[in-house]
């Protein structure tokens, strides 16, 4: 006992340390999220369920889903998602298969290519689509069909924009699972597809569910494209937001909308978090590059042209059908791109700025996603308790909060000094860090909880400090997982338009905001110049994930 | 070990590094002008507010003072938002509430009455607030169909002139509208049927439209764009309406973006179906600079601003002696007697007019 004192103490202060370390890492994501997402959003929901002299009114959430309006709006925003997670389901785990199992030459491309559409902003794979599938458009041309303000051109966009999450985070795992398993289980007796139902399927089965819940979160909150695509007839809760609040400045039903998205989200991302949860624990993971090889017999070959053909119909022809409207006039759009427009401009500075713009925000977006998101994970990967776990589910929140709540938040939040940024250029870099972050925790988290804690353990056992133990096991470990984050988070800011739409100056302009900008006006030269900024914006997209390419990691996340 | 140490701290200067770079490099001419200093004015305003840059600069040299403009949504949402900022404002002087936003901004006291200089060359049909002086007429522009003068010509059709020509059979499914739900021009065109038939007459009108095949669409650039056979976009994209709620100031702007520029306009206006939009300025309530918003005011109703506007933002000046440039006398249309409603009128119909028109047209 009394030997024992001292070491108990020490254990004790062990434990105090790594606590302290904790709260130290956690407080930069703590309070970047405070300032910049959950204060604006609690503001402005606030505004809409007190009163004049500030009693809360929880009758308010009655009246409001009452309305059969609101009724319709509801069961639409269900069933589109349900449609579209299922459709995209379908349709992408072939894809998740042959990039998994199969080695073939472009696959590093193919890989880029799919993801290109996840990070276009929506104005440019609706006006896509709507060359495609609307009046005039291809099908339209060939066959006289069009899809526009039909459900089903919503579906397929959402298709077209998800595909990459189910490819990524289902094909991520089935590259790392041995094969030799299924086949010792073939020759134990087992028939082709017991062996798969029984070994692969009960491995793969959480990551099915992480992806199919992603989609269906991405499609739920769905916005522009249903809007674009959809037609009157089609709202989601995203645009009632949005109608209510930027509209009809009617709070009181914006708060009580938010707040039902707030707990439909709430609860995808707490089911998520288990199903991620449970993917990474007691599975034997192997190199990837091991279980990839040649397609073998006529199957393997035609399920490989048949996912080519699928990628090049449903994600290709779309963007190409925009890269040749955008050539129309030969290069006379990207010429015009270089004019501050002489008749009258859309903008006090010619629209190729707007690259530049773009590029630098999304820099500045990708140095605070980097910095808070690496912060987050390296304290979520410390053994924690239940409520660092559900913080983790917390910085998913941004992704599934409609963009007008937090922009308009921001507007009567961030009014006064110290954080008068309403006016400040940096605001545009915060609103797509938020967005950011997620990316950045989801890619580091898992490879971060994969090192092996007895490496730390040991180190820390021979006199390292945290502070060494972190530096030299978890970064060298993790560096490209780090750079892949980097990646992503500067991919997803450059194609960012929600909140971004809501704070960007003329002066200086993004891309998506210049291409909606461009939309907006009448005039031949305004739509093609429109065309050639999209093209341009998705040949920087695609640069961008082709270099991720390179330095992925073996096991990089779920992205 | 003390290498592993240098290269931790290099990598984390670095990154903090990298932060405060990009901070700079992006910064340097973008955070100068945050400051509210007496030297800069900031003009709020809507998506669609342009300005030649040399007209600005113009003001600059005349005042000292140097505008940054701030773009805020279109017109609904910028008001929207100035509404809930009142108290602290993002900037000095808003443009672009027009006469169906009106009330609403005037009822939530956004604005600081004062009268702009030279507000006498300005007809007093416009100066709805004259009273008070709590805005200043800038701009008017008519919402009217528009019609393709290809199709007319080739089908030897008169195109409509009327709202009660558009119901005819003669014009069956050729007619796109927006949304007023969800489109200024869309809730422009309902308010001139509602002026031109009444409380009570103008849900029997969209009946008789709907039965005549009315398209509805959200957004003007979907109908201008896409449906309408008139337009560059509209012909690219094998539009078919060749009728189309837009603005009178489409046609020349349908010719100024067009290369080469056509020696006809390709589109006309259906000159009695135009509803009148009235767009004003006002001094937000808790400007920082005051001052230098009045002097803003005053610009923008001075000669220099007025006739710039044409062809920078589509709309017909508002004082008398600012001159049109050739290309809306030529290919523009003129409109003697458009529609309008009182915008206290329109501020307390509009919800329930909208909702009327949904339940009869959208269901």
């Amino acid at each position: 006992m009394v030997l024992a004192r001292p070491e108990v103490a020490t254990r004790r202060r062990a434990a105090l340390r790594a606590g302290a370390l904790r709260a130290g890492l956690m407080a930069l994501p703590v309070a970047f999220f405070a300032v910049f997402f959950a204060l604006p959003v609690a503001a402005i929901v606030g505004r809409g369920l007190r009163t004049e002299d500030g009693a809360w009114q929880a009758g308010r959430l009655v009246d409001v889903l009452g309305r059969p309006d609101i009724a319709g709006v509801l069961w639409f925003t269900t069933w589109q998602a349900l449609a579209s997670t299922a459709l995209t389901l379908l349709v992408a785990l072939p894809g998740a298969y042959v990039l998994a199992r199969f080695d073939f030459p472009g696959k590093a491309l193919l890989r880029a290519v799919v993801t290109v559409p996840f990070v276009l902003p929506t104005v440019v794979v609706g006006t896509a689509f709507l060359a495609l599938l609307g009046r005039g458009g291809l099908l339209d041309e060939m066959w006289g069909v069009r899809l526009d303000t039909t459900v089903w051109a919503v579906l397929l966009a959402h298709v077209f924009f998800n595909y990459a999450v189910v490819v990524r985070t289902v094909g991520g795992l089935w590259a790392q699972l041995d094969p030799r398993q299924e086949e010792a289980a073939r020759v134990l007796g087992a028939s082709r597809l017991g062996a798969w139902r029984r070994v692969t399927l009960p491995a793969l089965a959480p990551a099915v569910a992480a992806a199919a819940l992603m989609v269906f979160l991405f499609t739920y909150t769905s916005f522009g494209i249903v809007q674009i695509l959809g037609g009157p007839a089609y709202r989601t809760l995203e645009a009632e937001i949005y109608r209510q609040t930027a509209q009809l400045l009617d709070l009181r039903a914006a708060a009580v909308l938010t707040l039902v998205q707030f707990a439909a989200v709430g609860a995808i991302l707490a089911v998520h978090a288990r199903t991620v949860r449970r993917r990474e624990t007691a599975l034997k993971l192997v190199d990837p590059r091991s279980t990839a090889r040649r397609p073998r017999g006529p199957g393997q070959w035609a399920l490989l042209g048949g996912v080519l053909l699928t990628v090049l119909l449903l994600l290709l022809l779309p963007l190409g059908v925009l890269v040749e409207r955008s050539f129309d006039g030969g290069l006379g759009y990207y010429r015009a791109l270089q004019h501050v427009d002489a008749g009258g401009g859309t903008f006090l500075v010619p629209p190729v700025e707007a690259i530049g713009n773009s590029l630098e925000y999304a820099a500045a977006a990708t140095a605070i996603a980097v910095l808070v998101g690496g912060l987050a994970a390296a304290a979520l990967t410390r053994r924690a308790g239940r409520l660092v776990r559900g913080f983790d589910a917390l910085l998913m929140l941004p992704l599934g909060v409609s963009a007008v709540t937090v922009g308009f938040g921001f507007l009567i939040t961030l009014d006064e000094p110290p954080l008068d940024l309403r006016s400040s250029w940096l605001l545009v870099p915060l609103a797509q860090a938020l967005v950011g972050v997620p990316f950045v925790v989801r890619t580091m988290l898992p490879v971060l909880r994969a090192v092996d804690a007895r490496l730390r353990e040991a180190a820390a056992v021979l006199g390292a400090s945290p502070w060494r133990v972190w530096r030299e096991v978890d970064l060298p470990l993790v560096g490209r997982a780090l750079a892949v984050a980097a990646g992503f988070a500067f991919a997803v800011s450059l194609g960012e338009f929600g909140a971004t739409v809501f704070i960007a100056r003329p002066d200086n302009p993004t891309l998506p905001v210049a291409v909606a900008r461009l939309l907006g006006r009448p005039g031949e030269l305004n739509y093609g110049q429109a065309m050639a900024l999209s093209t341009i914006l998705m040949v920087v997209c695609a640069v961008a994930l082709l270099l991720l390419e390179r330095i992925r990691a073996d096991r990089s996340g779920e992205l | 070990m003390s290498t592993t140490k240098k290269i931790a701290v290099g990598t984390l200067a670095a990154a903090l590094g990298v932060t405060t770079l990009t901070a700079c490099g992006g910064g340097s001419d973008k955070a100068s002008d945050s400051g509210t200093g007496s030297k800069t004015v900031t003009l709020v305003s809507h998506d669609s507010f342009n300005a030649s840059p040399a007209v600005l600069k113009e003001f600059t040299k005349r005042t000292g003072y140097t505008v940054k403009v701030l773009k805020s949504g279109d017109a609904g949402e910028a008001v929207n938002k100035a509404i809930l900022t009142k108290g602290a404002p993002q900037g000095d002087v808003f443009f672009g509430v027009d006469n169906t936003l009106l009330s609403r901004a005037l009822d939530n006291g956004l604005f600081e009455p004062y009268e702009a200089k030279g507000l006498d060359r300005v007809p007093d049909t416009v100066r709805l607030d004259k009273d008070k002086h709590r805005v200043t007429p800038v701009d008017t522009g008519e919402i009217c169909v528009n019609y393709d003068k290809k199709y007319f010509a080739d089908k030897k059709l008169a195109p409509p002139q009327t709202f009660d020509d558009l119901a005819k059979p003669a014009y069956k499914d050729l007619l796109v509208v927006e949304n007023p739900e969800r489109s200024s021009p869309g809730l422009g065109f309902l308010l001139g049927t509602a002026a031109k038939y009444g409380d009570d007459g103008w849900q029997d009108y969209w009946k008789k439209l709907k039965a005549n095949g009315v398209k509805v669409v959200d957004s003007w650039e979907l109908a201008y764009n896409q449906e309408f056979s008139g337009s560059a976009g509209g012909r690219k994209a094998k539009g078919d309406r060749p009728l189309v709620v837009s603005y009178a100031s489409s046609p020349p702007v349908e010719v100024l973006y067009s290369e080469p520029q056509p020696a006809e306009a390709p589109t006309g206006v259906s000159t009695g179906t135009c509803f009148q939009q009235t767009e004003f300025a006002g001094l937000l309530t808790g400007a920082k600079n005051a001052e230098g918003g009045k002097a803003l005011i005053d610009f923008l109703i001075g000669k220099t601003f007025q006739e710039d506007m044409p062809l920078q933002m589509f709309v017909n000046p508002v004082v008398k002696d600012a001159k049109l440039p050739e290309l809306f006398t030529k290919h523009g249309a003129e409109v003697a007697e458009p529609y309008t409603v009182a915008p206290e009128k329109i501020a307390e119909k509009r919800d329930g007019w909208i909702q009327t028109w949904s339940s009869l047209v959208l269901k």
